[in-house]
């Protein structure tokens, strides 16, 4: 596998951190350098949060430089269109159809940008963009916590590494009672991209 | 053994690893996890300690014991313990103290973005800087060895990149024996600061100084990477790997002893080279030290001396010096115009109600214009502390005022009271942050009469760093249970008569309050009491709006609740994010009786 960057981003409180904790470990038991790193904001919940995983032979800075990014991960839109030229030309954006306004949408300050806007920043750089119903489909498992699991399914379509490392590495972070739940979503998030026709 | 952790843990598990008997800390970003990772050891005493100066004084108890102690703390932690650590350089120590101290270049969650490599000169001990876990983890057992070889606490810097980064960890070793028992060996002239002792101590420390410099020259992490002649880089800490990666051809001199430098070292790489440059993340720390020598070198000219580093900083640096060519391409641009998303208080905080209450009663939507300034003085003056509640400087609840350090703002409203300002000052500051420095200010309020009003607000937890325990909450860092410190008890026993405890989510009873402290010429503390909603176990109740009810008057909004959004003209309420009934700050508000849970609503239809 060549160099992979992947960079993670949304809402506080989406389970950023914990899904590129579970990345970084795969990585390693697949047997590469990685390094990983969240930047969170002074808030708790509901600011933006990013984490930079890299994956490679080795390993240098644990963050990715601008127009690096492999993979973008947005677990909410408007986070997807604000890191999109994190990406390389060509790289792949996985995005999470969830709509999240910050507070200044809300108090009518600002404007959340349009489908087209966000598409439309997206596809400056990226080569393949997924939107996933993932927020819809983690509410329809009963948890919506389970959105991270989701999203590390689909990513997971799109890193050369077994699937069974997934599993082990997932198995080995999450406490047995949520365990099953968890890993159904992550399932649902591969096959949510082997519709899209990846594998 | 190979594993993936952060710098904090990685020090944690090499501090355990070299035998720490005792550690204390206060939690601040981006130290934090340090303390709770070395908590987990049985065999180690772990503590939150009220503030950090209480954490120093403790580790050089512990080491003047002769035990092996680790202290940790952020930056600004290091300005409130920096008494004890000059003692502690003075004094020397018998037993290991190690002092790890996180910088936050970029400024994610501080007051101010301070290099803290300074503090090893001013306090002449010497100063080590990891570059990445495994370094953080193997220089961990070097500091304490060279702490006790050469009798001075050892400072190490981390900084957010290094501490919150994971990387790939070997750890090979096993949990050291201690060394020898604690036993304090009385020395009055060693320990007991008489400025005639002090006279004996201080060519002592002199002659450390000397010392370490020499040993420095060996020291193992000081170490020269052959590249090219053309450029040599002189580098440390998470600077290094952003050098690296900009500059894959250059020679290096990676310094993993930052203070004091090795004087022969740095001649010998700087002979080998053409032209030498430092990297480094903040001051010219490296770089004036080498230029003081006599030596060539450039740095600051180059790369910025604020916020973080990374590579993309490093190599346009590279292109601007004529060191790299290029740039081969142009970088795309960030899309502009897009709404931020800066940090909110939580659905369900327990301090959105007294923010709001203050907001109102303080008419502070009309007063401040949209950059929060006014050439005018309002009602109420609002002084504020640190923690999530300084997030209430934003719209809309726009309650604060000033913010500095911990446990300022009741000096400040003290001071603002005594220059005669007109109105009433209210200082307000979290429980945590009370008990780590705002103690002082109430007992100096009691001694000069002062009638300002102080309002703790307590959610049972240092709720920023990540909800640590802290002397109020009556269980300990090991999570076990203890004595709670009560807060008004301690308040009226320093002498305020007029103290109140609120629920934070009852607006009547917290405007009654407020109202009643205002009227009120004498000192006054008022506690509002609710849990952080992070720690609330069960959610249940959600509220939903009654859009038939709902005239659109957006009171709720003025909340800042991230869970009541407004998108496409409709208010409505994130039932994911709500906090239910353990909050109805919303419901109490709406004026059109709106709000409620789900099956209200339902019923009235």
């Amino acid at each position: 596998m060549k160099k992979q960057d992947l960079l993670m981003v949304g809402v506080g409180g989406q389970g950023i951190v914990l899904a590129s904790d579970i990345l970084s470990e795969v990585a390693l038991a697949a047997g590469y350098d990685v390094k990983k790193t969240d930047t969170l904001g002074m808030a708790q919940r509901g600011g933006s949060v990013v984490s930079h995983v890299r994956i490679a032979d080795k390993v240098w800075s644990p963050l990715i430089k601008e127009g690096e990014v492999d993979i973008l991960v947005a677990f909410e839109k408007l986070e997807a269109a604000r890191w999109s030229y994190y990406l390389r030309k060509g790289g792949a954006a996985i995005v999470n159809n969830q709509t999240t306004p910050p507070l200044s949408v809300s108090l009518g300050t600002h404007r959340y940008p349009g489908d087209k806007e966000i598409n439309d920043a997206l596809k400056q750089l990226a080569g393949h963009i997924y939107f996933i119903d993932g927020t819809s489909q983690a509410k329809e498992l009963g948890d919506i916590r389970a959105l991270n699991m989701i999203m590390l399914g689909c990513v997971s379509s799109l890193l050369p590494i077994d699937v069974k490392i997934w599993e082990n590495c997932i198995s080995q972070r999450l406490s047995s009672n949520i365990l099953k739940m968890n890993m159904v979503a992550f399932d649902k998030g591969r096959e949510e991209m082997s519709s899209a026709g990846i594998r | 053994m190979k594993k993936l952790l952060s710098g904090n843990e990685a020090f944690a598990l090499g501090a355990y690893h070299a035998g720490v008997m005792v550690a204390a800390a206060y939690p601040g970003t981006p130290s934090t996890e340090i303390l709770e990772s070395i908590a987990r050891f049985d065999e180690v005493y772990a503590e939150w300690s009220t503030n950090e100066k209480v954490a120093m004084e403790l580790g050089m108890g512990a080491a003047y014991a002769g035990v092996r102690a680790l202290v940790s703390m952020k930056q600004v932690g290091l300005n409130v313990a920096s008494d004890p650590f000059m003692a502690a350089s003075i004094t020397g120590i018998n037993g290991g103290l190690v002092v790890i101290v996180a910088d936050d270049p970029g400024v994610f969650s501080t007051q101010n973005e301070q290099d803290t490599r300074h503090y090893a000169r001013l306090a002449k001990v010497p100063m080590f800087e990891p570059s990445d876990s495994q370094e953080a983890y193997e220089l961990m057992a070097v500091a304490f060895e060279i702490s006790e070889q050469f009798d001075t606490p050892v400072l190490v810097r981390s900084s957010t990149r290094i501490s919150h980064s994971k990387s790939v960890v070997e750890t090979n070793r096993t949990r050291m024996a201690p060394a020898k028992p604690p036993n304090f060996k009385h020395d009055v002239e060693k320990y007991v600061m008489l400025p005639v002792h002090v006279r004996l101590r201080r060519p002592v420390v002199e002659e450390r100084l000397v010392k370490l410099t020499t040993y420095t020259e060996t020291f193992p992490y000081n170490q020269i990477i052959r590249g090219e002649r053309r450029l040599g880089v002189v580098s440390s800490g998470v600077a290094y790997q952003y050098a690296r990666e900009a500059f894959p051809k250059a020679s290096f001199l990676k310094l993993g002893m930052t203070y004091p430098l090795p004087q022969n070292l740095l001649r010998e790489f700087a002979a080998q080279v053409d032209r030498l440059i430092v990297i480094e993340e903040l001051d010219p720390f490296l770089e004036e030290n080498i230029r003081a020598m006599g030596i060539k070198v450039t740095g600051k000219e180059f790369i910025p001396r604020i916020g973080e580093l990374n590579t993309t900083i490093v190599e346009e640096a590279g292109y601007r010096a004529g060191l790299l060519a290029g740039p081969s391409h142009k970088k795309a641009a960030p899309p502009q115009g897009l709404p931020g998303r800066p940090p909110v208080l939580c659905a369900g905080c327990p301090h959105a109600g007294i923010f709001f209450v203050l907001n109102t009663i303080g008419q502070r939507s009309k007063l401040l214009d949209a950059r929060g300034k006014s050439e005018k003085q309002g009602k109420l003056i609002i002084t504020g502390d640190i923690g999530c509640y300084t997030l209430a400087t934003y719209p809309p609840l726009r309650a604060m005022d000033t913010t500095a350090c911990m446990g300022a703002g009741i000096g400040q409203a003290l001071g603002m009271e005594k220059a005669g300002v007109e109105g009433k000052v209210v200082a307000v500051i979290g429980d945590s942050t009370f008990l780590h420095s705002g103690i002082t200010g109430v007992v100096d309020a009691v001694y000069n009469k002062s009638g300002v009003t102080i309002i703790i607000v307590d959610n049972g937890t240092t709720a920023m760093t990540g909800h640590q325990e802290h002397p109020g909450t009556g269980v300990s860092a090991k999570g076990k249970k203890t004595e709670a410190v009560e807060l008004e008890k301690l308040v009226r026993g320093i002498g305020v008569e007029d103290v109140k405890v609120v629920n934070a989510f009852d607006m009547k009873a917290l405007r009654t309050a407020v109202r009643s402290s205002l009227d009120n010429t004498e000192l006054s503390v008022i506690i509002v009491r609710g849990t952080c909603s992070v720690r609330l176990r069960k959610r249940a109740g959600y509220r939903v709006i009654d859009i038939d009810k709902c005239d659109d008057c957006e009171a709720c909004l003025k909340i800042g609740c991230p869970a009541i959004q407004k998108l496409d003209e409709q208010v409505c309420i994130d039932a994911t994010l709500c906090a239910g009934d353990a909050c109805t700050i919303c419901e109490q508000l709406c004026p059109k009786k709106a709000i409620g849970p789900l099956t209200s609503i339902g019923e009235s239809k």
